[in-house]
């Protein structure tokens, strides 16, 4: 085991290695200034944006931690609002196999529509584009927690749901202390997608709509077409999302039980 | 207190209304309406007629503002109005928001999140007829820049003479509502190529040009600079056409606001309008231009090279194809909203379909191109207007052409090529 951690991480480290040097070796002929920048440009970048993560020259100029802490509001609010919704409609559905027949197809039609399509729609509804992009996050943080919600749900034992029955638990007791944590690893399963295509939705909206967000640091950097700044932002963007996914793992660690 | 300022507010009322009652022809004249219609005599009400006939304006409604942008240089007035403190200079605390596209900006605008805005000229009459959006009445009183566009072709296309070279080409243009829609569409009309069948045009946002040219996604588009010069500065395309080669002088971008705007605020909206007009003609002033890139090129504004933007400013430019031209008219900045221009831009989206029915082009014109309430701001910074709102244009490209607003349908009718 303890040998085998030790051969992931240099071949980890060797495959990082070969690809930074030969992005490198690719950029090294190019002329200066022009062409795609290398490894060494981009770490430069790096190092002057987070030396100054929190300036604030107006609307259209912010430091890199104002522009990621804009994005992870946006997408707390409109995550733990879709999942919320998710959840609940996942537990009714679950419980009743006639109810989620009748609404699957539904379901089905609407699952595989790009958030962003809902844009447009909502600007004009809402009439507000800040809310309009949380819009997008809940929409995309709503499908994968309420296909594994109801999924978890109807796959529950049907044992424990006897046991409750004949225990004659109230429906609140019963979801709280038997339904929920039956069907936990399943939802936790789904919410770890949720905030996966959440944050990958957030920075397609941030482009769309303007305004404060690493998604508009993006499309700004692009319309200078400073790609140091945009492959600086690419990294960023990754690593959160791991730190994301990261938390939402060690949640789904903790409620995890077997049979 | 409440008493006191009641007393006066009457007092002024009667005043200025008292001057106003016999003038009041003269009056609809100046806000536009010379076919005076009762529709518009409803919807310009008396607050903004007493704004527009004092000559000190009221207290502002409102003071803080946001103004949105789309990040070209043809948005230089309202942009350096900013750091070059001519919103300032009018009791004005304006922040100008920039946005990623022209249908955000659009959608911002109508939803209120922006008080005011730069558009493409042909936006806020589209949007008054309801054109491609909601219709909700627009208010255009000041152009921004005239010229100030190009064609520019990939690299790849060096060998391009002549229009009936470029059939089957993939052009982009900004928005559909745009005079770079319109004007393209003329130049290869005028070459003999239907825009509908013979090339493809389509809407890309202005900063996604120059990566689709690199990408060989566009071979041309006509575009807003400095995404022209910037494909020269990457070496990915070159300069094929000034826009001012096309219609000398033409209008591009323009400040708009939305009418409700212009009569819930009518100080506001006046102030706003003498900053943009103040801040368009130091932008006219060549010897400006060099200062004016710098204040503008930052991050929070165009966020481009200053190079380019002086190369655009100043019109000494490498073309892309080995020359150093010097242009100094490439882009100017003019103010007044000809309403000629209007009717020539409702001709054009009747041309292409995309009016689908006939209007009353003058009558449009009036309504949206405010041509008095810029003469009276142009004037109040001291420049001199034109008399009439309404003059013949030149179109030079290949054989000259005279747009006469006054015939709107004897021009349509001498296209051969067009889809309505």
């Amino acid at each position: 085991m303890r040998h085998d951690r030790a051969r992931v991480m240099l071949i980890s480290l060797l495959l990082g290695t070969i690809f930074v040097g030969a992005w490198q070796a690719a950029v090294v002929r190019q002329p200066k200034g022009k062409g795609l920048p290398g490894p060494a440009a981009v770490a430069v970048e790096a190092w002057e944006t987070l030396r100054h993560p929190f300036y604030d020259n107006g609307p259209n100029d912010k430091g890199i931690g104002l522009q990621l802490g804009a994005s992870l509001g946006r997408l707390v609010v409109g995550y733990v609002a879709g999942s919320a919704v998710a959840i609940m409609l996942g537990v009714t559905l679950g419980l009743s196999p006639v109810l989620y027949r009748a609404v699957n197809p539904y379901i089905q039609v609407l699952k595989p529509v790009s958030p962003l399509a809902w844009m447009p729609l909502f600007l004009y509804t809402l009439k507000d584009s800040g809310q309009s992009a949380i819009l997008v996050i809940f929409m995309s943080s709503l499908w994968p927690t309420l296909a594994n919600t109801a999924f978890g749900v109807a796959s529950i034992k049907r044992d424990y749901l006897n046991v409750a029955a004949i225990l004659q638990l109230g429906w609140l007791r019963r979801l709280v202390t038997v339904v929920l944590p039956a069907a936990a690893p399943a939802i936790v399963a789904g919410l770890r997608i949720s905030i996966g295509s959440a944050w990958i939705a957030i920075v397609a909206a941030e482009m769309l709509i303007g305004g404060t967000g690493i998604g508009y640091f993006v499309w700004n950097e692009w319309n200078n077409l400073q790609l140091t700044s945009v492959i600086f932002a690419i990294l960023a963007i990754g690593l959160i999302g791991v730190l994301l996914d990261a938390g939402l793992g060690r949640l789904s660690r903790a409620l995890a039980y077997s049979e | 207190m409440d008493r006191m300022e009641g007393l006066v507010e009457r007092a002024i009322e009667r005043a200025v209304l008292g001057s106003l009652e016999p003038g009041r022809r003269e009056f609809l004249a100046r806000v536009g309406a010379t076919t005076v219609s009762a529709a518009l005599a409803s919807v310009f009400p008396i607050s903004a007629a007493k704004t527009l006939a004092q000559d000190k304006p009221g207290p502002l409604e409102k003071k803080d503002l946001k103004v949105g942008f789309i990040p070209i240089t043809c948005a230089t007035p309202i942009i350096m109005a900013e750091p070059m403190g001519f919103y300032k200079k009018q009791g004005l605390s304006v922040q100008v928001f920039k946005a990623s596209s022209w249908a955000m900006i659009r959608d911002l605008s109508i939803n209120g999140e922006t008080d005011a805005t730069h558009m493409l000229s042909p936006m806020p009459l589209a949007i008054s007829l309801g054109v491609g959006s909601q219709s909700v009445p627009y208010v255009m009183p000041a152009v921004e820049n005239i010229n100030g566009q190009a064609i520019t072709l990939a690299s790849k296309h060096k060998g391009v003479k002549t229009v009936a070279e470029m059939k089957g080409f993939k052009f982009g243009v900004p928005f559909d509502y745009s005079m770079h829609n319109f004007l393209l569409r003329y130049v290869l009309a005028e070459g003999g190529l239907d825009p509908d069948r013979d090339v493809q045009i389509r809407a890309v946002p202005p900063p996604e040009m120059v990566a689709n040219l690199r990408a060989g996604n566009l071979d041309g588009y006509l575009g807003p600079d400095p995404f022209n010069q910037r494909a020269v500065f990457e070496d990915v395309g070159f300069i094929w056409m000034l826009s001012k080669d096309i219609w000398p002088g033409h209008p591009c971008c323009a400040f708009a606001a939305k009418r409700e705007f212009a009569e819930k605020a009518p100080n506001t909206f006046k102030a706003l309008l003498v900053a943009i007009v103040d801040a368009t003609q130091h932008a006219h002033d060549k010897a400006n231009r060099k200062a004016i890139a710098a204040a503008i090129a930052p991050k929070n504004y165009l966020n481009q090279p200053v190079e380019v933007l002086e190369q655009v400013l100043t019109g000494v430019y490498p073309d892309g194809l080995g020359n150093t031209k010097t242009v100094p008219d490439r882009i100017d900045f003019d103010p007044f909203p000809y309403q000629s221009m209007a009717v020539w831009i409702l001709t054009q989206m009747r041309r292409w379909g995309y009016l689908k029915s006939d209007v009353t082009y003058k009558q449009v014109a009036e309504e949206v191109f405010l041509a008095a309430a810029c003469r009276d701001a142009m004037r109040s910074v001291g420049a001199k207007p034109p008399d009439t709102a309404s003059i013949k244009h030149n179109f030079v490209i290949g054989k000259t052409k005279v747009f006469d607003p006054d015939k709107p349908d004897d021009y349509l009718k001498s296209f051969a090529i067009r889809k309505t």
